[in-house]
This record gives C-alpha cells, structure tokens and sequence, in this order.
C-alpha cells in the first residue's frame, strides 16, 4: 500500500520506494555565501563521472560559460553581478573604477547566445527582453565588456555592485517528477534517497526532461539518452563523499545526511542574518514545499529565479489523480456522443 | 567535442560585432534605464501581440486579465528545459486521436448496419495506428529500445499507461482491418477457412478497439498536462476534452470522406459534438490561465490554433449543409482532419513556447507564492521581501 503522501507532502523517499533497510538520506548543502565561484566542483564531477567535455566557449554574459545544467554539465556554477552592495551593507568598492560598462543592449544581445554543448536543449538561448530587464539599466558589468567596467563612464555613474556565485546540481527531490513519469523504469531511487538514471535502460523517450521542474535533466545529441547528477551513487555506495564536495576548497558544497544539513543550514542562516545578512534565506530545505523538500539545498542570498531556480517549483504528479479523472470525464463524454451520434437521428 | 565547433571565441566576435553594428540605441540605448519596474519592455522588445479575439462578443467580451510581467531570471535563460519531443509528437497526438475516433466510427458503422462507415472506419484506425507506431519509436532518443516500454507499468507515468492502451489497441484495430479482406480470400482451402473466420473475429476485435479508443483518445491529454511545462500543465483539466473532441471529429472526417451519404448521418452528429468538444476545451484554455493562455494566443501556436478553429467551424458547417452531395461532405470531413492537425500542433506548439521563456516559469510561481504567504505569515524571514534591485 503506496503512502499517503507518495505523490505530495512530507515523506522520506528511500523506504516509500521499497527499500526495507534504507540508508539515511544523504543529500547536498550548497552554502553560496562562501561560493568563489573556482568551478572546481564542475570540473571534479566531470572527471569522476566521465562526463563528456561541453566544449569552450564564450557565452558573452558573464564569467559563466557553462550556462545552465546540461546532460554534459551536472554542476554548474551561477555568476551573478548586480547593481548592490555585497553583504555588511558597506559599499565595497567606493573608490574603484566600477560602474555602467556595457547597457542592457549587451545582456539582450548575450541572451541570444546559445553554447552547443552537444546536448539538447542544452544551453538554451535566453529571452533578450527578459535579460535586458533583469540588466536594470546602465549599471550591469556585462562581463567580458569591451573594456574594463567603469572607464569611460566617468566617477558620477559608478555604483556598488556585488556577485553572486551558486553552484546549481540536481535536486534529488523527494517527489521528483523525473521518476515519476519515468515509462522505462531507467530513474530509480537508490537506498540513500537520491535519484539516478540508469544508462542501460534509458530509451531517450524525453519524459523526463519536460517534466523536471528545475530544468535539470537533458538529453545527450547524438546519444540520444538522458541524464544527469548521480549523487556520485557509486561513491556513495563505497562510503566517500562525491567528487563535487570533495573538491570544493570553501565547503560551500557540503555533503551529509539530510538532517544533519538541514540543522546546519538553519544555523549558518541565523548566524549569516546575525551579521548583517538579512538576505540570506534557504532554498529547497522544507519538507512540505512543492516537491517534498530537496535532497540538494541551499543558502541562497537573492530570489531563487536570480539564479535561474523556480521560486516555487510543485511537482507536477501532485495533480495527476485530478488529471486521470478529467480524462476519464472526457472518455465517458467520447462514448456518449457516438452512442447519440448513432441511436439518435434518423439518417 | 566535435570537430565542426566554430573556433574559440567566434561567438564572442560575433557579440562584438552584433553590438557594434546594430548599436546600444536598438536595445534601448545605456542612458535609458530598463529597470524592474519598466512599465514597458526595452526597445528591441516588440509589443506582444495581443490576441485577436474572434467572437469577441459571444466570448461573454471577458477581457485576459494579463498581469504585467514584471520579473528577473538568469539573464533571461528559460528555467526549464523545453520538451525534446520533435514534431513526431505532435503529429502522434493526431494520429492516435484518428485512430482512436476512427475505430469508434467503425465500431458504431457495425452495430449498426452501416458498412461503408465500418470499412472506413477500420482502414482508417489501422493505418493511424500505425502511423502512431512509428511517429513514437521515431522520436525515441535511443529507437531501438523502444520495447523497455515494456519492462513497467507504471500508473504515474501517463506515458506507460499509454503503452499498455496502445498495446491493447493496436492489435484489435489490425485484426479488425484485416478482417475486411475477408470477402477477396478465395472460397476454399486454407485461405477459404480464413474467409469464413475473419468477420466474426473482426467484429470481436473491432469492438475491442472501440472500447479502448477513448482512452487512446483522452490519455495524451494526461501525457502532455504531466509535465512541468507551465501551458500544458495548468490546461489540465481542459487538455483530455479536446482530444477528445478532436478525436471525435477526425473521426467523423474519415465517416465524412468514405461513406456515401445514405450512410454518413452519424459522421455528421459525430462532427458536430467533437467540434463542441474541441472549441469549448480551447476556448477555455485560450481564456481561463491569465498569463499561460498567452503563449496560446501568440505566435505560431496562436496561427495554428485560429486555423484549426476556422477549419472546425468550416467542417461542420459543411457537414451540416452537404447532406446530399458527396463532394461537399468529403470536403468538410477533409476541413475536420486539417482541422485536428491544426490543433493538436498548436497546443503542442503553445506549451513548448511556455517552456522556453522564464516569464511563464517566474511569473506564475511568484503569484502563487504571494497568494499563499497571503494566509499565512511568511517565515522566510526579513530578505525576503520584494527585490530592491
């Protein structure tokens, strides 16, 4: 008998999938205030997983050329430059020549750009109006610019700015849509709570990909199969840490299990707040949000869809009960017009 | 990774030049600011279309209550990843709704003693289903294991439960095409005895068909809403009824086409309460979802959805008018199937245009977000007001 909350709410996932001695479950913590952004989890992970090379190239929008998370791609590091004072609220670069290098035009003309990165969507191209506007003006860096930011502008139009650096994965979700809609059982549960894609099994129906709320998982061009973040299942299975947190030098990326993350987050929270951080929030931490709660969460200091995550992502299965029902309704609504299409009438 | 990228930094090159050439004053230039809160969006942005409205009137004159879509995203960057589904898929919805419709014909033309309906009927569900077969495998990432569909069933996954229908479907709607070749079989022998055994288990398997045709009909509806695709996904409740209506209405365009008129009378009501079916459902979607009845109205699933409306209205008049002329029957039965391709593209079109821009992603969620922590207090603390950027 499948729990009550299978499809939404609070649950612990590894033992509702039918695992009778489950491992506690382990999950990420990705704390972006001490993010530097050196993308060594990016690399690490690549190097472990046999992830194929996404190819080098400049996206023109900021120091990121990773772009989003692609099948080639299981961690991708956010960069992030606003027009604001990074934390402690002191304007940190008073006297340094900052300020409006590039104009909105320069983020609507980078969002163009696509990265082929061999999967598909991949690195989608951006909305150029959706880019202009989230560039507020002259005040974006829109880095690499022609030339380096605040010359030419002169001293009056410099502003504060600060970076935001995030490390983005799969979210491992207790409710994940991915497996759920899975048709060839590929997506599995694991004992430690995360979701894995098994490459053996994967028949690249593309379900998944549209049903993935955060946009994670993605279809490999020429391979023709999905996939993304593991969670490092096998090294997981040896007992190590994965490749991503075992190489971030800052411990942005912490790994753990759940509980214990969830209670060092909070605290690292309370005590970010205390210092005058009061942007600091979590993201993807409670246990009844939309998706049951993230094995991967994490210590945000701006909006989620800054870093180009959902604000309020719900897994789309919660409303499948409602769905079938509606399809049943106009299955019987079929099967009554053609009995009156046919009973009915006189020709 | 392969050997025909362009060389590193040409994408940055062109930027430049891009720049250069069509200057800062395209995108609104640098000394005008594109903040937040811009009421309208920077130059290079053309206004959105507004949807042309047909039956502005008889649409109750309800105007699309369209929040202005203020809102930041990773420089612009869809969120989610838009479906890979080609456009086999599309067309799969069609064919598998003409399957579907098709075989409710054929099923109806013989309990009733119409044989020129249940002819066409049954070519008609075998040919759709086929198509339906392979448009599917086709589109599979890896086509060659399309039979680990069969390791599972799974009813959370729309997608199986669709396997198994079609894989009960599939082979009744063949015995039952098959069975009409029954009467070319010679009269003895081997072939004789088939002669005399198809029509009964050709009218057991068309039955069968039928009685799984309404779930083929009205389950890709579940297979698109169950995605976090926001257009398709928030049109749940509508999706199903007009598959079901166009399914239906394809139906009625095989009946429409193939039968003489003596025999056609049931295509015409079938016609007439599909077109119901499928104008009621998108008009609902096209009105009822605020901001993501927006990518349905715009663009290319805009043209296509109007086109499948006109052809829908143009069908079932004619069916309504041409009771005694065989051409303009087979005409408007022509309209109705035009019409389902139409529609079924243009909803498919719709959600993946959702997909690919933020707004529908961003705009949505912070509504419901701002709705809920109306009725209770947010406890995301003091940082989470509204961005001050």
């Amino acid at each position: 008998m499948p729990d009550a909350n299978s499809l939404y709410g609070p649950l612990d996932p590894a033992p509702d999938a039918g695992w009778v001695d489950a491992e506690p479950r382990m999950g990420f913590f990705t704390d972006t205030s001490v993010c530097i952004g050196c993308k060594a989890c990016e690399v690490a992970c690549k190097e472990w997983n046999a992830v194929p090379a996404s190819g080098f190239d400049l996206l023109g929008m900021s120091y990121d050329n990773t772009g989003a998370l692609t099948a080639n791609s299981w961690r991708h590091v956010a960069f992030i430059e606003q027009p604001r004072p990074a934390g402690h609220r002191t304007p940190p670069f008073e006297g340094n020549p900052t300020g409006a290098a590039v104009s909105p035009a320069s983020a609507a003309v980078a969002a163009g750009v696509g990265n082929d990165s061999g999967t598909d969507p991949g690195v989608p191209p951006g909305q150029p109006p959706a880019a202009a506007r989230m560039a507020a003006g002259p005040e974006f860096l829109g880095m690499p610019g022609a030339q380096p930011p605040g010359r030419g502008s002169g001293a009056e139009s410099r502003t504060d700015f600060r970076w935001l650096m995030m490390s983005d994965v799969c979210k491992h979700c207790t409710h994940a849509a991915c497996l759920d809609v899975c048709p060839t059982g590929s997506l599995f549960r694991t004992e430690f709570g995360t979701v894995v894609v098994q490459e053996d099994i994967c028949n690249g129906c593309g379900y998944c990909i549209s049903a993935c709320p955060y946009g994670v998982i993605d279809q490999r061009k020429g391979d023709g199969r999905a996939w993304k973040c593991t969670l490092c299942y096998d090294r997981l299975g040896a007992g190590m840490t994965p490749a991503c947190a075992q190489a971030c030098p800052t411990e942005s990326i912490q790994y753990g299990p759940l509980d214990e993350l969830r209670e060092r987050a909070a605290q690292r929270v309370a005590t970010l707040r205390e210092r005058g951080v009061p942007e600091a929030r979590l993201y993807g931490h409670d246990p009844t949000d939309g998706v049951g709660g993230d094995g991967a969460f994490f210590l945000l200091l701006d909006e989620p869809e800054v870093y180009g995550l959902p604000p309020d992502p719900v897994v789309t299965t919660r409303d499948l009960p409602k769905m079938y029902k509606r399809a049943g309704l106009a299955a019987l609504a079929m099967v009554a017009a053609a009995v009156a299409a046919f009973v009915g009438g006189s020709s | 990774m392969s050997p025909d990228r362009a060389p590193v930094g040409a994408r940055f090159r062109r930027f430049r030049e891009r720049l250069t050439a069509e200057g800062p004053e395209r995108f609104g230039g640098p000394g005008q600011r594109a903040g937040y809160g811009a009421p309208h969006p920077p130059g290079d942005v053309e206004p959105v279309d507004r949807p042309r409205r047909r039956g502005r009137k008889d649409g109750g004159g309800e105007q699309l209550n369209v929040p202005p879509a203020e809102f930041t995203s990773y420089y612009g960057r869809p969120i989610l990843k838009a479906p890979v589904w080609k456009w086999d898929i599309a067309a799969y919805l069609f064919t598998g709704g003409l399957a579907a419709g098709s075989s409710m014909l054929a099923a109806g033309g013989q309990l009733t003693g119409r044989p020129a309906l249940r002819r066409a009927g049954r070519v008609a569900a075998l040919a759709a289903v086929s198509a339906s077969a392979y448009f599917l495998v086709n589109d599979l990432g890896k086509p060659s294991r399309f039979h680990h569909m069969l390791r599972v069933a799974k009813l959370t996954s729309p997608m199986s439960v669709g396997t198994w229908i079609l894989t009960a479907f599939g082979p009744a709607a063949g015995l039952a095409a098959v069975a009409e070749a029954a009467p070319w079989l010679p009269e003895r022998g081997v072939l004789g005895l088939a002669r005399r055994l198809l029509p009964p288990v050709g009218q057991t398997a068309g039955l069968l068909a039928a009685t799984t045709a309404p779930a083929l009909a009205t389950y890709t509806g579940v297979l698109l809403a169950d995605t976090a695709v926001p257009s398709w996904h928030e049109a749940y409740p509508e999706l199903p009824t007009i598959f079901a209506g166009s399914a239906l209405a394809s139906g009625a365009g095989v009946g429409l086409i193939a039968a003489p008129p003596a025999q056609a009378g049931p295509a015409r009501r079938l016609a007439v309460a599909g077109a119901a079916l499928e104008l009621w459902g998108s008009h609902r979607v096209e009105n009822r979802l605020g901001l993501l009845s927006e990518p349905y109205a715009v663009g290319t699933a805009g043209r296509l959805l109007r086109a499948g409306r006109a052809l829908t209205a143009a069908g079932v008049a004619g069916a309504l008018v041409g009771r005694r002329s065989r051409a303009l029957s087979a005409l408007s039965g022509g309209a109705l199937l035009a019409a389902a391709v139409c529609t079924r593209f243009g909803i498919f079109h719709g959600g993946v245009a959702s997909a690919k821009d933020p707004k529908y992603t961003v705009v949505p969620q912070r509504e419901r977000a701002r709705q809920r922590d109306g009725q209770t207090p947010d406890d995301s603390g003091p940082g989470a007001g509204p961005n001050p950027g």
